[in-house]
């Protein structure tokens, strides 16, 4: 059981952090910190792939082996997949993207509320 | 140039709306012709890339010339090239529409049609690219654009957009998770390599793990019905334009990718046999229709109870996709098409009545017969295809999704079918009544008759509800023809 865990230790990380993005955005009341929970989710994600770039065993790389300067092809173990790493560059653009339309809006709702706690903008809505 | 239509398809309109913001400083009213043309562009180039795809099969586009599995490709099929045109003509009927509205509603002129634009690259994207991380990029453009446009919108729309922000972004990293999954396990992302590599691996628990976060994500995109909440709020105080875009197209982009995602990177016999995914599929479908037909009864503003008809209009679809039989899913695409018409014309029909009377309640009605008579008959065919009477579109489909459900012996999804028609008249005749009222009874007694003339809507507001209206009925007059070329051919083989 124990090992289990250990040997999967990255998705467990994972996991535990977008749980708690899931439940700031869920349980929060403040705007503000269910945008931070949105964002620590959307990091998750992206630990997610970077961890998964690493890979184990005694395959070889088929990329590296008619390069110049590589006579020998080199084992997975040596190198990480650059792909995921790439992914999440485009991803990060994404979610900063997201984090500023958020943070936009956010603003609009303080000038139009003059309050960030949800349940005080729905009693003004009202 | 015609080699090149597919990807003119995504690139102008994108360009164009980089310069739009410029073309603004210096002139303000350039920026509608400006859009227009783009997305009349837009327009020629998916109507090519359409013909090509009839005379000579798929076309593949890879992008810098780099082959598949490393490169990205666009692939255009039967199915692609119907959205595309329905995507690019939706949004020019749209953009052509907007005109007066945005002057009364919107505040920034340009920023909302850069954004606008924005959003017609998001969809379209959706819609033609074979490339599965490719599709996650343009789906958020497509959700940051329509974030943006919403949040533009009346009072209440802001926390309205910030809901749907919160739930659009999980739906997105769901998304997002199930690209990572398969990517672990294939190392590839392109859908023609995806649908090649996994059949063998069918049994592993991370490809199931992966289907189960692509059909949670797009089912928040597309709002199925538990997952609906973030809709009606945000397509009810959208601007009329921008709610115009949204509602007919999101919902049935997102359908379009779970098509793909079923169909095409998994094979059918996945997702019928190795997981019951079809049957759950109909009953989820079957509880969005109710809950949507019900729900729409209850409301007193028109806009919000055309958002419940599009919830239960995604139940159609949905479980027309899950009856699995080839009958049904040709009734759940042609459906697709005619649901993006006629949700795109009653939207337009709302907008004019914003525009006309300021407001969108039911009882706010009255009389609308004798104030926009033109804009009431467009309604009138709308409503009409929306209950399913021939010779409108909305019959046709229903006709094959009950023909699909009758072949599956699914009969609770035939009785649901039906039922919701008959909640559909109830809803229309609603309104249509309150519609043909002339005057109020109260202030007859007081003031005597009023006269009530005639105050049409604005020539560019009419012009294109009169069209959509035209084409429903055309869509369904040649409804064989459109089953015979196209949708025949996007029906996966079962």
């Amino acid at each position: 059981m124990f090992d289990f865990i250990v040997s999967k230790y990255n998705y467990w990380m994972y996991i535990v952090l977008m749980m708690i993005g899931f439940y700031a955005m869920i349980g929060k009341n403040n705007l503000v910190k269910k945008i931070i929970g949105m964002n620590i989710f959307q990091t998750a994600i992206i630990l997610f792939f970077v961890s998964i770039a690493c890979k184990k065993g005694g395959a070889t790389l088929p990329i590296i082996k008619h390069a110049h300067g590589a006579e020998h092809a080199i084992k997975v173990s040596h190198y990480l997949n650059p792909l995921p790493h790439v992914l999440m560059l485009t991803a990060i653009v994404v979610m900063v993207a997201t984090l500023g339309v958020a943070i936009a809006i956010i603003i609009k709702i303080y000038r139009e509320y003059g309050t960030l706690e949800e349940n005080e903008i729905l009693r003004k809505l009202k | 140039m015609i080699d090149q239509a597919p990807i003119l398809i995504i690139v102008v309109p994108l360009m164009c709306a980089f310069l739009t913001p410029i073309l603004g400083q210096l002139n303000k009213k350039l920026c509608y012709f400006w859009v227009v043309s783009a997305l009349t562009a837009s327009v020629v180039f998916s109507v090519i890339t359409l013909q090509v795809v009839l005379k000579s099969g798929a076309i593949h586009y890879y992008l810098g010339n780099w082959a598949p599995p490393w490169g990205i490709e666009y692939v255009i099929d039967h199915l692609n090239a119907l959205m595309l045109v329905l995507v690019s003509s939706v949004a020019l009927l749209v953009a052509i529409y907007s005109k007066k509205s945005v002057e009364q509603e919107v505040s920034g002129k340009t920023a909302f049609y850069t954004v606008f634009l924005l959003q017609v690259v998001g969809f379209l994207g959706i819609v033609i690219t074979g490339d599965l991380f490719n599709l996650y990029v343009f789906l958020e453009i497509a959700s940051l654009a329509g974030y943006g446009l919403i949040a533009a919108g009346e009072k209440g729309a802001l926390i309205a957009s910030f809901r749907y922000i919160i739930m659009g972004t999980v739906g997105a990293c769901f998304y997002l998770l199930g690209v990572g999954y398969l990517y672990m396990v294939t190392g590839s992302l392109n859908i023609a390599d995806l649908a090649n590599i996994l059949p063998d691996l069918y049994s592993s628990k991370v490809v199931l793990v992966a289907f189960a976060f692509f059909m949670v994500g797009i089912a928040i995109k597309m709002a199925l019905f538990p997952l609906h909440v973030w809709l009606p709020d945000a397509y009810t105080r959208a601007p009329s334009s921008a709610s115009a875009l949204l509602a007919p197209l999101m919902t049935k982009v997102s359908i379009y990718v779970m098509i793909r995602i079923i169909f095409t990177v998994f094979k059918p016999c996945f997702s019928i046999e190795t997981l019951p995914v079809a049957k759950i599929m109909v009953w989820v479908g079957i509880a969005a229709i109710i809950a949507g037909a019900i729900m729409a009864l209850a409301q007193t503003d028109f806009k919000r109870m055309l958002c419940y008809i599009i919830v239960a209009e995604v139940g159609y679809m949905v479980g027309g996709i899950g009856l699995a039989n080839p009958i049904a899913i040709k009734g759940a695409i042609l459906h697709l098409l005619n649901d993006a018409v006629m949700t795109l014309g009653l939207f337009l029909v709302a907008g004019i009545i914003t525009y006309k009377l300021k407001s969108h309640t039911l009882s706010d009605f009255h009389a609308c017969f004798r104030k926009i008579p033109l804009t009431m008959i467009a309604f009138v065919i709308f409503a009409l295809s929306i209950i399913g009477v021939p010779p409108t579109g909305g019959f046709f489909s229903k006709w094959y999704l009950i023909q699909g459900a009758v072949i599956a012996q699914n009969w609770s999804f035939v009785v649901v079918l039906l039922g919701s028609s008959l909640i559909n008249v109830i809803l229309f005749f609603r309104i249509i009544e309150i519609g043909y009222v002339f005057h109020d009874s109260d202030q007859n007694h007081s003031h005597g008759e009023k006269k009530i003339t005639i105050n049409e809507a604005p020539f560019s507001m009419l012009v294109p509800t009169l069209t959509v209206a035209i084409s429903i009925i055309l869509i369904g007059i040649y409804n064989q023809e459109i089953v015979k070329n196209i949708i025949q051919f996007a029906v996966p083989e079962l």
